[in-house]
């Protein structure tokens, strides 16, 4: 089984620049986690905030009463601080490589502006009003964001998709928006502008990859709270100690209780969750995926219905042949040649695909391209709204027409041919298999046509979909297929390809509808879409995918846009947006078990000095108290930074069904958690009691 | 037989028969508060009060009648133990003024803390009409707190909990009173005075007089235990034998305190329409139970090298085995009530009836207090771990968001603030050290435990502890009221929250909250939070005491 998130689209990444190691980033970044030490910018974390307190509070006392074992506490204290910064600065600083590359697009165009009396004049791109009409030409680059309303051209939008082939934009359709700061590459269009300067899409974008329109989002909200009263309830116990200890005859060091304190906040998940966040919707956008908030990235984890449009997302694009059925007393073999012969010229993609179907079924041609065919003196009948059929003549006077069953039958009885009996059950046959059948004659020199049989066209379900869909239905998700097709090829696909439902002659309103029932339901719902007519649907989901081929009404109305325009990754989406919510609760989970450790760590060699029957406790027999506690905070510290790669790529994710990933997850994290720092106090220790003072 | 294999068949015989009797119990409380009519008597009631018992009311509203009508019954219950000195049958017992409010804080959040000697400071009057009437309606309360939460698990799209008067009503009369009548007639079969005698002074063979007490004892020792009360007739509690006699009312208190926490996990399914959800919680809810009165029986066996165990402070005719229960199933239900002097366990054994407390009594806790503590640790339970099914966490299709871990979150940390904050204070002001007996690791666990006694609205005591004086009177009172009440306003809030939700439908993607797996976490997240809280300060007592 390979996880969703594994499928990266094999375009390069955008916005180009490469990412370097880890380290780099962490080494470029260590300035920006300094000036984050700011209480001002930590007061938002009250976690962190505690440690910049606990921190401020050691330093001075340190200074009073300088020991050994103060200031490496105070050391350790402040490089928890920096370490917890340092993971968000790398998140952000990922980012902001990111946000000056689409910056470079952003600067100053010339627009040429429409006057109401036809005629052109020349302004800044920063000048330019919502509904103005600019004129843009081949080389040009679009001041703004807009639609196309006069004219059709190529534009080339790699500044923002990273995809090189150039796409065409066409007034009126679902073709008409473009973009500002990309390049048209032929012929003249004029845009009318639908966005305020310094509101464009590309404005957008920087915002968001720079993390400066970043909110937290519901869960983090929730998370923050529950960390924040953890933190108040330790803070309170580590208080209420220092009475306890007075009476029991050992005032403890300030010191001692600050470092006691640090270690049990849940100093971990408090110093990445921000990061974890910034890394979850930089995934998305490595996929060419920009969610406009984190709400909806959230959101996709929880979706628990998928509206998928069959063309283009389960099926491929166009109808491929599948079979063919010959009449009775007609030979395959010749049927096959009539379908072959007939599609040669026939660059529709169907009739390619007749082409290929009859050579992979074993006919062997002795003409293998269409300029031979034309070479020999064949003529090419293209397909016509009236014949409703194409076809080729061949130079021996013979003729092979295809087309609808109706069309076919009227030419041939129009030509006094012979009618066979049995096409019109093979018609129904691949009908009722979800097929469309396009029915085969052959008229012979100085005969009357005949109709061979029939060639089954059929919606060919892209591979790989049912395995897809098998993942998403054991993760709870059901899929929802929308096509227009009637219901018999509806349901018939539908079967094929194993999604759970389906929504047939869908329109708009059906599309709505079905939305709104499943919300009805407490279900969460996810749909792609492009069309103006699916803007409405797009806004009622909870999650809505807009395509960038789309109009900008769509991508206005949808809470994500593809840069890729591929439906499909809805799927991924889905995917990045439950790793992002295991990654936060893998870290809490693991975080806060880790406490178990640090008290037996701390407590026997806070103690000990009154109580040496304590030292029973000190079940990983540490050396000495001092260094049993440095031990502790230093492990506290350096497990942010081991945390942050995990962090900012996520936990490993595969879809699986809840009881699954939550057994996996609680004995990786959650058993994890309890051992993993019994073993790292430890070791730090047999390291720390080297130094002077602490054995 | 060891002790600790007699506790082993004694929590066999005990779990057999809560099991019976509790099923039962369970369908009829499930009835009770789903019940679309009143009973003549209850429509009495009503009308007398002059509430609409057919309108229910938002949480804020629940809640603000919960808490009126504890106010109301303290200042009631205190002014009646302040007056006792003009009524019948008072022998001249009394309470200093804030001894007084202390004992009707005490009895009205369910606690029973009692800084008096029953003998020397509550006469019949007071006991009948103040303290048992509260025994009563305080557990009563607990229950319509629970049901209320219980329904917002179990309604969607609602704005409504319930009717605070009518539950209150209804598990008064038909719940506590019939089950507390023929509990009451069962003891006294089994030996337990009901009278309204007056003290007498007997002459014994062996020259000395002794004074023989009177009183209506086995009334009030039904709803002590059937309520989680745990408010003794007499200062020697459950170990004086006119309050628990022998063996056999011995096992039926202890019975009787674990029948209504256990029997509303199965009622709680049963609201919910999944009674999965209900046996876990119970599973949940025995596993800890019974892992503390193993652990305080081998504590008691291993504290003395006699073949019957440490003896101290127990009585012969229980045995280490029946007072490790006994303890165990008073401390973990929030009842209190003692037939062996805390105080005089070995230091792990006294430490363990002091973690259950510290739990959040919750294992299976009071009346309906339980069941409302362990949902709301199983909603932050859910809130950790479901965030590691790549969801926003959710219990039966209730969405853990901003506002329920808020409520959640809340409710669970003020007890420790309490518990905490209370006895760092004592220990520093020398009136209160003054009340102690012991001095040391076991002195603080003197305070330690009272101050968790009341924080969990337990009433336990570790005897050394003089507790009739001003600051504990004061300090103590206030925690209880403070717990009490905290603790329900923030649940009835998260009643609330949870009602207004629509339901999530269970996919294969909601991670079961009724699975093995769910229990262990569950069990993980209520010891790992009570020991993370607690851990430092046990350290310095029980633990302190134990390893030296």
């Amino acid at each position: 089984m390979t996880a969703l998130t594994d499928h990266v689209p094999d375009k390069h990444i955008h916005p180009a620049a490469p990412r370097k190691s880890l380290g780099t980033t962490a080494w470029e970044n260590l300035p920006q986690a300094l000036v984050k030490l700011d209480p001002r910018h930590l007061v938002r974390q009250p976690v962190i905030f505690v440690v910049w307190v606990g921190s401020v509070l050691t330093t001075v006392l340190s200074v009073l009463d300088s020991s050994v074992f103060s200031v490496l506490i105070t050391l350790w204290l402040w490089a928890t601080l920096i370490f917890a910064n340092l993971a968000e600065a790398i998140a952000e600083g990922r980012g902001k490589a990111q946000a000056a590359s689409l910056r470079q697009t952003r600067v100053d165009t010339a627009a040429r502006r429409l006057l109401a009396d036809g005629s052109e004049e020349q302004i800044s791109g920063q000048d330019l009003k919502v509904g103005d009409r600019v004129v843009v030409e081949a080389g040009q680059v679009i001041p703004g964001d807009g639609d196309v309303v006069e004219g059709v051209a190529t534009v080339d939008e790699s500044a923002i998709t990273g995809e090189s082939a150039p796409v065409i934009r066409e007034s009126g359709g679902d073709r008409s928006a473009v973009t500002g700061g990309t390049t048209v590459l032929s012929d003249r269009i004029v845009v009318q502008i639908t966005s305020k300067p310094g509101e464009s899409f590309i404005d957008k974008m920087i915002a968001l990859v720079e993390g400066a329109a970043r909110q937290k989002t519901p869960n983090e909200v929730a998370l923050s709270i529950l960390l924040t009263v953890l933190t108040i309830i330790f803070l309170l116990a580590v208080m209420a100690l220092q009475p306890m200890a007075i009476y029991s005859g050992d005032r403890l060091h300030l010191v001692v209780l600050v470092a006691l304190l640090v270690c049990l906040i849940p100093t971990t998940i408090g110093a990445l969750l921000s990061a974890i966040g910034i890394a979850g919707m930089d995934r998305l956008v490595q996929r060419n995926v920009l969610a406009m908030s984190g709400r909806a990235v959230e959101a996709a984890g929880d979706v628990s219905t998928l509206l998928l449009d069959k063309t283009g997302t389960i099926t491929f694009g166009n109808r491929q042949a599948a079979d063919v059925l010959p009449v009775a007393g007609v030979d395959r073999t010749e049927l096959l040649r009539a379908a072959y012969l007939s599609s040669l010229a026939d660059e529709t993609p169907e009739g390619r695909s007749i082409v290929d179907y009859a050579l992979a079924q074993g006919f062997t041609a002795d003409i293998t391209s269409t300029p031979e065919l034309l070479r020999t003196g064949a003529e090419f009948v293209p397909f016509t709204a009236q014949t409703r059929m194409s076809g080729v003549d061949l130079p021996d006077g013979s003729r092979v027409r295809k087309g609808a069953g109706s069309a076919v039958a009227a030419w041939v009885h129009a030509e006094a041919g012979h009618m066979a009996h049995d096409v019109d059950e093979a018609v129904d046959t691949v009908s009722r298999a979800g097929g469309t059948p396009l029915v085969v004659a052959v008229q012979d020199v100085g005969m009357p046509p005949r109709q061979l049989g029939v060639i089954f066209l059929k919606d060919v379900v892209k591979p790989g979909m049912r395995e897809r869909f098998d993942q998403l239905r054991e993760m709870g998700i059901r899929t929802v297929m929308i096509t227009g097709d009637n219901p018999l090829t509806a349901a018939s696909i539908a079967a094929e390809a194993g999604v759970d439902d389906y929504l047939a002659e869908a329109t708009p309103e059906d599309k709505m509808r079905l939305i709104k029932a499943e919300q009805q339901g407490g279900r969460l719902v996810a749909m792609a879409g492009d069309g103006t007519n699916d803007a409405p649907a797009l806004a009622q989901a909870d999650v809505g995918v807009a395509m960038n081929t789309g109009t900008s009404a769509a991508k206005e109305a949808g809470n994500m846009v593809d840069l890729d325009s591929d439906p499909t990754k809805l799927i991924d989406i889905v995917g990045i947006g439950k790793q992002l919510l295991i990654t936060r609760g893998a870290l809490t989970t693991f975080s806060i078990a880790n406490d178990v450790a640090k008290y037996f760590a701390i407590i026997p060699a806070m103690f000990v000095g009154i109580f040496p029957g304590l030292a029973a406790l000190n079940v990983m027999g540490l050396s000495s108290p001092k260094s049993a506690m440095l031990a502790a905070v230093i492990f506290n510290a350096l497990i942010i930074v081991a945390l942050i790669p995990l962090s900012l790529r996520g936990v490993a994710y595969r879809p699986l069904s809840a009881t699954a990933m939550l057994r996996r997850n609680l004995l990786v994290y959650g058993l994890g958690g309890l051992i993993a720092p019994f073993v790292g106090i430890k070791v730090i220790d047999l390291l720390v009691s080297l130094l002077p003072g602490m054995a | 037989m060891s002790p600790l294999l007699q506790t082993v068949l004694a929590l066999a015989t005990v779990g057999v028969i809560v099991a019976v009797l509790g099923y039962p119990l369970a369908t009829w409380l499930h009835r009770v508060f789903t019940d679309e009519r009143h009973w003549r008597v209850e429509r009495a009631i009503y009308r007398i009060v002059g509430v609409d018992p057919n309108t229910e009311q938002r949480w804020s509203v629940y809640a603000i009648s919960v808490v009126a009508f504890g106010v109301v019954s303290v200042v009631a219950l205190w002014l009646l133990i302040l007056v006792q000195g003009w009524l019948p049958w008072s022998f001249g017992r009394s309470q200093t003024w804030h001894g007084a409010l202390n004992t009707a804080i005490s009895f009205t959040t369910n606690t029973n803390w009692q800084s008096y000697a029953g003998e020397a400071g509550a006469g019949h009057t007071v006991q009948m009409l103040g303290l048992t009437v509260q025994n009563f309606v305080s557990a009563a309360t607990g229950l319509a707190v629970a049901i209320a939460l219980v329904r917002g698990l179990a309604r969607a799209g609602a704005d409504r909990v319930g009717n605070f008067w009518v539950d209150l009503t209804r598990g008064s009369v038909r719940v506590l009173l019939p089950i507390a009548t023929v509990a009451a007639l069962l003891l006294i079969l089994g030996g337990v005075i009901q009278n309204l005698n007056a003290p007498s002074v007997v002459q014994t063979l062996t020259g000395g007089p002794q004074t023989i007490p009177g009183g209506p004892v086995a009334s009030q020792e039904a709803i002590k235990m059937l309520g989680t009360n745990g408010g003794g007739f007499f200062n020697a509690n459950s170990a004086h034998p006119f309050e628990n006699p022998n063996a056999w009312t011995n096992l039926l208190e202890i019975v009787l305190v674990l029948l209504i926490p256990f029997a509303l996990t199965r009622t709680y399914g049963l609201m919910v329409g999944d009674r999965r959800q209900g046996r876990l919680v119970a599973a949940v809810m025995a596993v800890l139970f019974a892992g503390a009165a193993l652990l305080t029986t081998w504590s008691e066996t291993a504290a003395s090298t006699l073949a019957t165990g440490s003896m101290e402070g127990k009585e012969e005719r229980f045995g280490i085995a029946w007072s490790a229960l006994f303890g165990t199933a008073t401390t973990a239900t929030s009842t209190g009530a003692v037939n062996s002097m805390h105080e005089s366990y070995s230091p792990l054994g006294g430490g363990m009836l002091m973690l259950n407390m510290m739990l959040g009594e919750v294992s299976p806790g009071g009346v309906g207090t339980g069941l409302y503590g362990m949902l709301v640790l199983a909603i932050i339970t859910v809130f950790i771990a479901g965030l590691m099914v790549g969801r926003t966490p959710e219990l039966l299709g209730k969405t853990v968001g901003r506002k329920e871990i808020t409520y959640a979150a809340l409710a669970s940390i003020i007890m420790p603030t309490l518990v905490l904050t209370g006895t760092a204070i004592s220990l520093l002001l020398p009136s209160a050290r003054a009340a102690m007996l012991a001095d040391g690791p076991h002195g603080l666990s003197e305070m330690l435990y009272a101050f968790s006694s009341a924080g969990n609205n337990n009433g336990s005591a570790f005897a050394g502890l003089s507790a009739d004086q001003p600051w504990l009177n004061l300090s103590l009172g206030a925690v209880m009221f403070l717990a009490r009440f905290g603790i329900i306003v923030l649940t009835l809030a998260l009643a609330g929250a949870l009602a207004s939700q629509l339901r999530r439908p269970v996919t294969a993607g909601t991670m079961p909250t009724h699975t093995p797996i769910f229990g262990v976490l569950l069990v993980g997240i209520v010891l790992l939070l009570a020991g993370l809280t607690f851990f430092p300060s046990l350290a310095l007592g029980p633990l302190a005491e134990a390893l030296s």
